[in-house]
């Protein structure tokens, strides 16, 4: 248990040392979107009878929820690759686990900040849903699925610059693609089937039920679940695939 | 302290560790020489739990690396060749960090960190960032550490690299000084002035092999005395003798070119070998 708190308390100092620049890079690409997508395009668009800001903001909370907790793999990597920091994990009697969930829980840290971040800014411009229960927990365990998943890759790659490719590829698509900018019920059956298997299409989809205080399906959690267990165990695997 | 026995590890089609087989002593200042990629960092990695063997086994004080490596990691400390320390944090924070990663208490983790960086002479830097340390700083904090949850074996991977001659004594000091305290050390070093000074006992490592094993002064007996260094068209070469006296007949005989000087490690580890001390 202390070992676990100190991978997690190592990425919190590191943290704090760079909040504000954190905070502040955690606020661009929300802004740039609350900005062109969502006052410049979308000012005039209506969305089941809500104005398109505040559908954006749901959909942009779950986004953020998944890249600032996929971003803890960049720290990962820098501590593996570049500081070597990781070796000292792997010579201390740390368990596997203790090091996922470690990890894991300071990618959540980093999400719920900019979860918060999309928040005040969504109160910025005179958005106000119900951030209740339905909400945060919609984007907590979407920030724990690739918070985990981020640890996982983070083992697997073998040089930093795979993982920028990693998230080229698998989190901008998802992005893009994940009901962040619009209605995934807008697409055919078929790109709705498909884009059913991307956690962040629930996570979307229940923060947003859960922003507007609407009728609550337990099957997108039950789907951000099962998926944040899977990235949980194949990051415990990977951590001990890291060793060769 | 320490049993290897028959340690293999491959990297593809590379043998790093090739039967590899040796024990370290309780007290022992154990150093390990080799050339470049003659399997000293490998064995250290798989030691430390860094690098997973393919076969073999290892024992920390009898603890079984492959069984307990959890218990047996608990029984050592790594320095490593290079810094890796966080930067970011302070010294305090990189020791707090450390010390929690072995399950010390807060009482227990101010005493140990205060104590280690006073063994270390560093108790002035220690709310100083990492960053803004020397390379001797850094090099005494990471041993700092390495010694703050209390191991009875102490790795040291190479733990004057890149440091100028007057950081290195200091540094040697230390390591004899953490000897001394009863902490069994095992070194391996690219410098044989380094091992001649510090270890009671060394090993040679070669092709993933120790070629030979034993105090510095047994090792070097058992080439001889004296050393005449020829130099002829085809290159040099380097004979032993017992007594001096035979060196200064071969070097009459060979018409006075040549010259003579006590046998070292590095003979020693040429005549093993076959190759340079990198």
């Amino acid at each position: 248990m202390t070992s676990l708190l100190a991978v997690y308390l190592r990425e919190m100092l590191i943290l704090r040392r760079r909040l504000l620049r954190q905070l502040l890079a955690m606020s661009v690409s929300p802004l740039l979107y609350v900005l062109t997508f969502g006052l410049a395009l979308g000012g005039s668009v209506v969305v089941d009878g809500r104005s398109y800001l505040e559908f954006l903001i749901p959909g942009l909370a779950a986004m953020s929820s998944m890249t600032q907790a996929f971003a803890i793999a960049g720290e990962i990597n820098v501590a593996r690759f570049y500081l070597h920091v990781f070796e000292e994990f792997q010579a201390a009697p740390v368990s596997r686990w203790s090091f996922v969930l470690g990890e894991t829980l300071a990618g959540v840290t980093r999400a719920l900040l900019a979860i918060a971040v999309v928040v005040l800014l969504g109160l910025a411009f005179g958005v106000r849903l119900q951030y209740g229960l339905a909400f945060w927990g919609a984007v907590l365990l979407n920030s724990l699925a690739f918070a985990s998943l981020a640890v996982g890759m983070a083992m697997l790659v073998k040089t930093h610059a795979d993982q920028a490719l990693l998230t080229n590829f698998i989190i901008t698509p998802m992005a893009f693609l994940g009901g962040t900018f619009f209605p995934l019920e807008a697409l055919p059956s078929w790109a709705r089937t498909i884009l059913s298997f991307l956690p962040l299409s629930h996570a979307s989809k229940a923060a947003r039920d859960g922003a507007f205080a609407l009728p609550t399906s337990f099957f997108p959690y039950l789907c951000l679940f099962g998926a944040a267990v899977s990235f949980f165990i194949l990051a415990v695997w990977a951590v001990g695939k890291a060793r060769d | 302290m320490l049993k290897i026995d028959d340690l293999k590890k491959k990297y593809g089609q590379t043998r790093a560790l090739d039967g590899l087989s040796l024990s370290v002593a309780e007290g022992e200042l154990f150093a390990f020489l080799g050339p470049n990629g003659a399997g000293k960092t490998t064995t250290i990695r798989i030691l430390n739990g860094l690098t997973r063997m393919d076969s073999g086994e290892a024992f920390i004080n009898g603890v079984s690396l492959a069984e307990r490596p959890l218990q047996a990691k608990r029984l050592c400390g790594l320095t490593a060749q290079h810094a890796n320390l966080d930067g970011e944090l302070s010294v305090r924070e990189n020791l707090d960090v450390h010390c929690r990663l072995y399950g010390l208490s807060k009482p227990e983790r101010r005493r140990r960190i205060d104590e280690h960086l006073a063994y270390v002479e560093m108790e002035d830097r220690a709310d100083s960032l990492v960053k803004t340390l020397s390379g001797g700083m850094k090099r005494r904090l990471m041993i700092a550490r390495a010694l703050s949850h209390g191991p009875r074996l102490l790795f040291l991977d190479e733990p004057t690299v890149g440091l100028d001659p007057a950081i290195r004594r200091r540094i040697w000091a230390l390591i004899k000084k953490i000897c001394l305290d009863g902490v069994t050390v095992f070194l391996t070093t690219h410098y044989i002035e380094e091992a001649e000074f510090l270890a009671s006992r060394i090993g040679f490592i070669n092709e993933g092999r120790l070629v030979s094993a034993g105090r510095p002064q047994e090792v070097m007996d058992n080439l001889g005395q004296w050393a005449v260094d020829v130099f002829g068209a085809n290159g040099s070469e380097t004979r032993f003798f017992r007594e001096r006296s035979e060196a200064g007949s071969f070097i009459q005989s060979s018409n006075g070119a040549g010259s003579i000087r006590r046998v070292n490690l590095e003979d020693a580890f040429l005549k093993l070998t076959g190759r340079r001390v990198k």
